[in-house]
């Protein structure tokens, strides 16, 4: 570059000129030429239309990218170097002021959202837990899970099941299913452990199709295919429908002796579960800073070196794989109360594959960008059915975007360094 | 003599049908520096994993300061006593130097971090201007010297080097040839696993010689320096 602050037209031109040229060879065949019967009908100003919208776009986006700001910006999308973001020790991240506003616009929601309203951001934020559980397993371990789905289902099946056969309701299940869960991840893990990379992630890809099979063809248990129908919530015995559907059981705007609102289950739901995402926050923020939570990046930086210091990889990825798993069977909980009914059709590897675009998007390891790309992924299409058809191909076009510029997520992974130990003198 | 510290007795290991290690014997005393030569292949980093179990020895037996290890798993290994720098360094690359020093203390806990700490930079001085530093960034001289210095951190009784020289420049594994006699001198024992067998047996109070997963020879560094068969299969012959 001459001269760093003044703008080269000639250049903006060269790449004005090159972005006209691949867009007239993009769209040439498939706008330019319309098929009529056996012959074809040439259509060149419908070209020169589009072409020109990309050339007058590219040079913008070249003039822009040559101002002050635009170069700030363009500097600051590419990744300088590879690897965890290590913040100075001490570093008190800026979130400490935005979670309470977030806070504040959560107990504000209700009030105004409508039931469609609710029913997305009860979606998103089911996969917010989503991703911040496999994001223990694939971005702090290390390990790739496509399987996670699995879980998922084990915990939304398990209310189901357990409401049918042992009568056991929202709340008793909310622990159960984490256990069952982690207990599954246990069983997947201990013989799966010893591999690693590719053949890792085969096996899991594995046991997630497994539970799924066997969810669709255990009739006797399961209703297979059929679905099965999942309680509503209660609180302390209250239900939130019109009319009580068991025995002995009032609805709880009869015992508060106000009139019925339609609401009133998704709004519990949705206050329900976001106190358990700003848990499961919490405490995947304490386990980072925890013995366990450094091994587990230790491992995912050199296994064989983890090992020759002496760390037990067995236990550290298990309980990895664990925590992980009972995190998913929690949101298979709360997926199932919001859907009133599940069938296998639900927990497909699509889902698996949507769960690790949402971490891989966000960014391995990174807690905030989980959650920003988990609503990004699950709300935009909601928000967007008009455009459901374009859906894949948008997530494609984002996902070679984000691999291009900013190839470890929205937010970098990032941790506290230690503080120099004032005990050794320089 | 004192008690040899780690022993094999007949060892053999296997990799599917290959036989990789054929009977072999060999002992480490308290307070020695032992070397194992050979060339490319011969089995010396095999015999050095077999140690803590990768791979597990298909016959024959290791102990270690009277304990059967030959089943163990590395974890309990590496947590009583014995350290392992290993082959191609393998230090954390996104930790700075001193969280890398960190994480040698997890057999032993950080009650001597402090004071450890100290004494590897006085060993070290170069880790001492790098201490901040991410691990990655620093030259293959100085992430070897981490990585022995990173094993050292837990107070072992016996520590194994896997070719420490490995892709270094010749005045940088001098340096750091220097700074393991000093140590030996301290009283600690080393197991030195080496192509470079001048630098390895001038060092060393014993070595070994393996070819094709057998011990050819044993003798006192000196000897095996004066060796012609040694002179010309690992020293150039001339």
């Amino acid at each position: 570059m001459s001269a760093s602050n003044s703008i080269d037209i000639k250049r903006c031109l060269i790449d004005t000129v090159l972005a006209g040229l691949i867009s007239l060879i993009v769209f040439g065949p498939i706008v330019g030429i319309v098929l009529q019967g056996y012959s074809f009908d040439l259509h060149p100003q419908r070209l020169a239309i589009l072409v020109g919208i990309v050339m007058a776009g590219r040079f913008c986006l070249s003039l822009f990218l040559q101002t002050a700001y635009g170069r700030k910006l363009a500097h600051s999308m590419q990744s300088k170097d590879s690897g965890v973001h290590v913040l100075p020790a001490g570093h008190k991240s800026a979130l400490r002021f935005v979670i309470p506003v977030l806070i504040l616009l959560a107990v504000c929601f209700p009030f105004f959202a409508n039931k469609y309203l609710l029913s997305v951001v009860i979606l998103g934020l089911i996969y917010v837990l989503l991703g911040l559980g496999l994001n223990i397993v694939v971005g702090l371990a290390g390990l790739l899970d496509l399987g996670f789905v699995g879980f998922y289902a084990i915990g939304a099946y398990g209310l189901g099941l357990g409401f049918e056969y042992l009568g056991l309701g929202f709340w008793a299940m909310i622990p159960l299913a984490m256990i069952l869960a982690a207990f599954a991840g246990a069983l997947l893990g201990f013989p799966v452990l010893r591999m690693h990379g590719d053949y890792l992630a085969i096996v899991t890809l594995g046991f997630g199709e497994i539970i799924r099979l066997v969810l669709n063809n255990w009739v006797s248990l399961t209703n297979g295919p059929n679905g099965i129908p999942i309680p509503g919530p209660t609180l302390f015995g209250l239900e939130f429908g019109r009319r009580a559907k068991e025995e002995g059981h009032i609805p709880i705007h009869e015992w508060l002796g106000v009139s019925y609102n339609p609401n009133a289950e998704l709004i519990f739901t949705f206050v329900v579960l976001f106190i358990v995402v700003m848990a499961v926050l919490y405490v995947k923020h304490r386990l980072t800073h925890m013995p366990v939570g450094r091994a587990w990046e230790a491992l995912r930086e050199d296994e064989i070196a983890c090992r020759a210091m002496g760390l037990n990889h067995v236990l550290v990825k298990l309980s990895a794989f664990m925590i992980g798993a009972s995190i998913a069977g929690l949101a298979g909980v709360f997926f199932a109360t919001k859907q009133g009914f599940i069938d296998p059709s639900s927990f497909t590897f699509f889902e698996s594959a949507l769960i690790l675009a949402i971490i891989v998007l966000g960014g391995l390891g990174s807690t905030l960008g989980v959650v920003i790309a988990a609503f990004v992924l699950t709300v935009a299409p909601e928000l967007l059915r008009s455009f459901a058809e374009y859906r894949v191909l948008m997530f494609g076009i984002l996902m070679v975007l984000m691999m291009i510029w900013r190839p470890r997520g929205l937010v970098r992974i990032s941790r506290n360094g230690y503080a120099i130990r004032k005990g050794v003198k320089p | 003599m004192s008690k040899p510290i780690l022993e094999f007795k007949d060892v053999d290991v296997f990799y599917g049908p290959i036989q990789a290690l054929k009977k072999v014997n060999l002992h480490i005393n308290e307070g020695e520096t032992v070397s194992l030569i050979g060339a490319n292949g011969a089995g010396k980093s095999t015999l050095l994993m077999s140690i803590f179990g990768q791979p597990r020895a298909g016959g024959g037996s290791i102990v270690y300061n009277g304990i059967d290890i030959t089943q163990k798993s590395s974890h309990f290994v590496a947590s009583n006593g014995i350290a392992q720098s290993p082959e191609g360094r393998r230090v954390f690359p996104d930790m700075s130097v001193e969280e890398n020093l960190l994480m040698g203390t997890i057999p032993i806990g950080a009650k001597h971090a402090d004071e450890d700490m100290q004494r590897m930079f006085e060993l070290f001085p170069r880790l001492l201007e790098r201490r901040n530093q991410r691990a990655m960034t620093m030259s293959g001289g100085e992430q070897q010297m981490l990585a022995i210095a990173r094993a050292l951190m837990s107070r072992p009784k016996l520590l194994l080097l896997d070719e420490p020289s490995l892709g270094l420049a010749p005045i940088v594994v001098k340096h750091i040839f220097a700074t393991l006699k000093e140590l030996a001198k301290t009283g600690m024992t080393i197991f030195l696993v080496e192509q470079n067998a001048n630098h390895a047996l001038r060092l060393s109070d014993r070595g070994y010689v393996m070819v094709n997963g057998e011990i050819r020879m044993t003798g006192t560094g000196q000897e095996l320096l004066g060796n012609e068969e040694v002179r010309n299969a690992y020293l150039g012959g001339h």
